[in-house]
C-alpha cells in the first residue's frame, strides 16, 4: 500500500472517530431531507422554480450543506491544527513529505462528500420522488466543482489562520452567509434580484445553480462554472503561496 | 569518519541572530550533547542538521551528504520539541503508519516493547501521559532504523521518574549502534548520558569537551563542611596549599579548595587529635561548569 493510501485511510479512521463531524457531514443532510420531505408545502412546485418542487431543491441544498461544513469548517481547522501541533513539521523530517498529508485530507473530504451525495439522493429519490439527474455526468461535475470552490476557500483559510481554533471561527463566520446565498433559508429562485446577483459570485450558490442545472438537464450556466473555477485558481494559488508549514 | 560535521554555521531570523558561529563534529556511535541556556541557538542548530532549515552560511555534512538532502530523511530519525500527533490516533496506528514511510523500517512491535508501549498500543495519543507521549515520539524517531537519531529536549516536562526511565532508554539506543545527538538544558541529563558535549551560548560554541573535561575547567573546586570535635584555629587549615578559603558558620567550618583537599584536611585534623563530625564533600558538577562557561544560573 502506498504511503498516500495509508495516510488517506488513517485520516478517514480519525475523522470517523469524531462523532459530531461524522454526524453533520454524513447523517445530518439525510435527516434534513427526511424531515423536510415530510413537510407538505415542500412538495409544492411554485412557478418561480421552473417545474421543480421545493424538496427537489432542498436535496441539493442538503448536500451543499455537507460541502460547506466540510470545506469551510472541517478542512481548515484540521489542517491548521496539524500545523499548530507540529504534525506537519514531524512529517517534514520523514521520507513522507507533509504535502502528502494535505492531499490525503483533500481526498478523504472529497470521498466524504461523495458518500454523503449517494446517501442524500438515494433517500430523496426513493422516498420523495426527487428526479434522478437528467445529466448524471454533469451532476457529478457540478458536485466536484462545488467542492472545488468550498475546499479552495478552506485551504486558503488553513494557510492564513494562525491556529485551528481561529480557522474554525472564520470558517463558521463564512459558512452562514455563504449558505444563505446558496438558498438554505430562502431558495435562490425566490430571492430578490439583488441578493441573487450577489449570490452568483459566491461559491456554494454557484455550485448550487450548477447542480440544479444538471438535475433538470439544462445546459450549465457559464457564469457558475467561471466563478467556481475562479475560486479554485485564485484561492488555490493564494493558499499554495501563503501556506506555512510551521 | 565523522557522522555529522558542522562548520561555521550561522542562521538569523530577520534581525534576530539565532546562531552566530557554531562548529563541531560528531563521531559514529557516540552520544553527543548540545547544551546551552534557553535561546542559545541549540534548536536552530539541530533543525539545520535535520534539514528543516537552510543555514545562512557555513556548511553541514551529514553521513557524507549536505544537510537537507531528501535522501537523508530515511537515515536520520528526529524527535522535535513540541511535535505532537493527532489526538485520536492510536499508538499502534502511529507506529504502523510511520513505519510505512521508510524503506527499511524496524519491527514496530519490538520497538514498542523496548519502549514499554505494548500495553498502550490501543490507546489514543490524546489519552497518553507526558512520558508515554515522549516514548512514542522516541519510537517514531527510531522506527526507520536510522543511523543518527536527533532528540530535542527529550525529557522537558517529564516527572523525575519518567525522566530517569527515558535516560535508561537512551543508553539502550546507543547499544543499537545509533549515533545520538541530544539537545538538552538539563545538566544531570548531559552528565549521565553524553560522551561529549558542546556548550552553545549566544549562538556560538563556548566549549566542547567530555563532561569530566568540562568540569575540570572549573578548576575542580571542592567544598568540605564539618563540625570539629574541639575548637581549631583558622591557620591550622589555611596554611595548607590545597585550601583556598575557609568560612565559619556557627559551629561548622566550610573549606573550599582544590587538589586532594579531603585527604589534606582530614590528615591535619587527625594529627591534632580533632575529629571532623557531620563531614560532607561537594565536588564541582557540570552545573558549576555551565555557570562558569555561560555566566548563567
Amino acid at each position: 500500500m502506498s504511503v498516500f493510501t495509508k495516510l488517506t485511510l488513517t485520516e478517514f479512521r480519525l475523522t470517523l472517530r469524531d462523532p459530531l463531524y461524522a454526524f453533520f457531514t454524513l447523517l445530518f443532510p439525510v435527516l434534513l431531507v427526511l424531515i423536510l420531505g415530510n413537510v407538505p408545502t415542500m412538495k409544492e412546485a411554485p412557478p418561480e422554480l421552473g417545474g421543480l418542487r421545493v424538496i427537489d431543491l432542498y436535496a441539493g441544498l442538503a448536500l451543499g450543506l455537507a460541502i460547506g461544513i466540510i470545506g469551510l469548517q472541517g478542512l481548515p481547522s484540521v489542517l491548521a491544527t496539524y500545523r499548530e501541533r507540529g504534525i506537519l513539521r514531524r512529517l517534514a523530517t520523514t521520507p513522507a513529505p507533509p504535502v502528502t498529508l494535505l492531499a490525503a485530507q483533500l481526498v478523504m473530504n472529497l470521498v466524504t462528500v461523495l458518500v454523503s451525495m449517494v446517501l442524500v439522493y438515494t433517500v430523496a429519490i426513493l422516498a420523495f420522488d426527487v428526479p434522478f439527474p437528467e445529466n448524471p455526468a454533469l451532476f457529478l461535475l457540478a458536485v466536484l466543482l462545488n467542492c472545488a470552490g468550498a475546499f479552495s476557500l478552506g485551504l486558503l483559510l488553513a494557510a492564513v489562520a494562525p491556529t485551528g481554533k481561529t480557522a474554525n471561527a472564520i470558517g463558521t463566520f463564512l459558512f452562514f452567509p455563504l449558505m444563505f446565498f446558496a438558498g438554505l433559508w430562502v431558495p435562490r429562485e425566490l430571492m430578490p434580484e439583488i441578493l441573487r446577483r450577489i449570490g452568483d459570485f459566491t461559491p456554494l450558490a454557484a455550485g448550487q445553480d450548477l447542480m440544479t442545472d444538471a438535475l433538470m438537464g439544462q445546459s450549465p450556466a457559464l457564469l457558475s462554472i467561471t466563478v467556481l473555477v475562479g475560486y479554485l485558481v485564485i484561492c488555490g494559488a493564494a493558499a499554495i503561496k501563503l501556506f506555512r508549514w510551521e | 569518519m565523522t557522522v555529522i560535521e558542522v562548520q561555521n554555521l550561522a542562521k538569523r531570523y530577520g534581525e534576530t541572530v539565532a546562531v552566530r558561529d557554531v562548529s563541531f563534529s560528531v563521531e559514529p556511535g557516540e552520544i553527543f550533547g548540545i547544551l546551552g541556556p534557553n535561546g542559545a541557538g541549540k534548536t536552530t542548530t539541530v533543525e539545520c542538521i535535520a534539514g528543516l532549515r537552510t543555514p545562512d552560511s557555513g556548511s553541514i555534512t551529514v553521513l557524507g551528504s549536505t544537510a537537507g538532502d531528501p535522501a537523508l530523511r530515511s537515515r536520520i530519525g528526529v524527535q522535535l520539541q513540541e511535535s505532537e500527533l493527532q489526538d485520536k490516533i492510536t499508538v499502534r496506528e502511529a507506529l504502523e503508519l510511520y513505519s510505512s514511510f521508510y524503506p527499511n523500517p524496524a519491527d514496530w512491535r519490538a520497538l514498542a516493547d523496548d519502549l514499554g508501549l505494548t500495553a498502550k498500543l490501543k490507546s489514543r495519543f490524546g489519552k497518553l501521559s507526558g512520558g508515554q507521549k515522549q516514548r512514542l515520539s522516541i519510537a517514531l524517531a527510531l522506527i526507520g532504523n536510522p543511523e543518527i537519531a536527533i532528540l530535542d529536549e527529550l525529557t522537558t516536562g517529564l516527572d523525575p521518574q519518567a525522566r530517569r526511565e527515558t535516560w535508561e532508554l537512551i543508553s539502550g539506543i546507543r547499544d543499537r549502534g545509533v549515533t545520538l545527538l541530544l539537545v538538552t538544558h538539563f545538566m544531570e541529563e548531559a552528565e549521565r548520558l553524553c560522551d561529549r558535549i558542546v556548550v552553545i551560548d549566544k549562538g556560538a560554541v563556548a566549549a566542547l569537551d567530555t563532561p569530566a573535561g568540562l568540569v575540570e575547567r572549573t578548576g575542580n573546586e571542592q567544598r568540605i563542611r564539618f563540625r570539629p570535635s574541639t575548637p581549631i584555629s583558622d591557620e591550622l587549615l589555611t596554611v595548607l596549599p590545597e585550601v583556598r578559603e575557609l568560612r565559619r558558620n556557627g559551629p561548622k567550618i566550610e573549606v573550599v579548595g582544590t587538589g586532594n583537599l579531603l585527604h589534606a584536611v582530614v590528615s591535619v585534623l587527625a594529627r591534632n587529635g580533632v575529629v571532623a563530625a557531620d563531614l560532607t564533600l561537594e565536588q564541582s558538577t557540570l552545573d558549576d561548569a555551565f555557570v562558569h562557561l555561560t555566566g548563567k544560573e
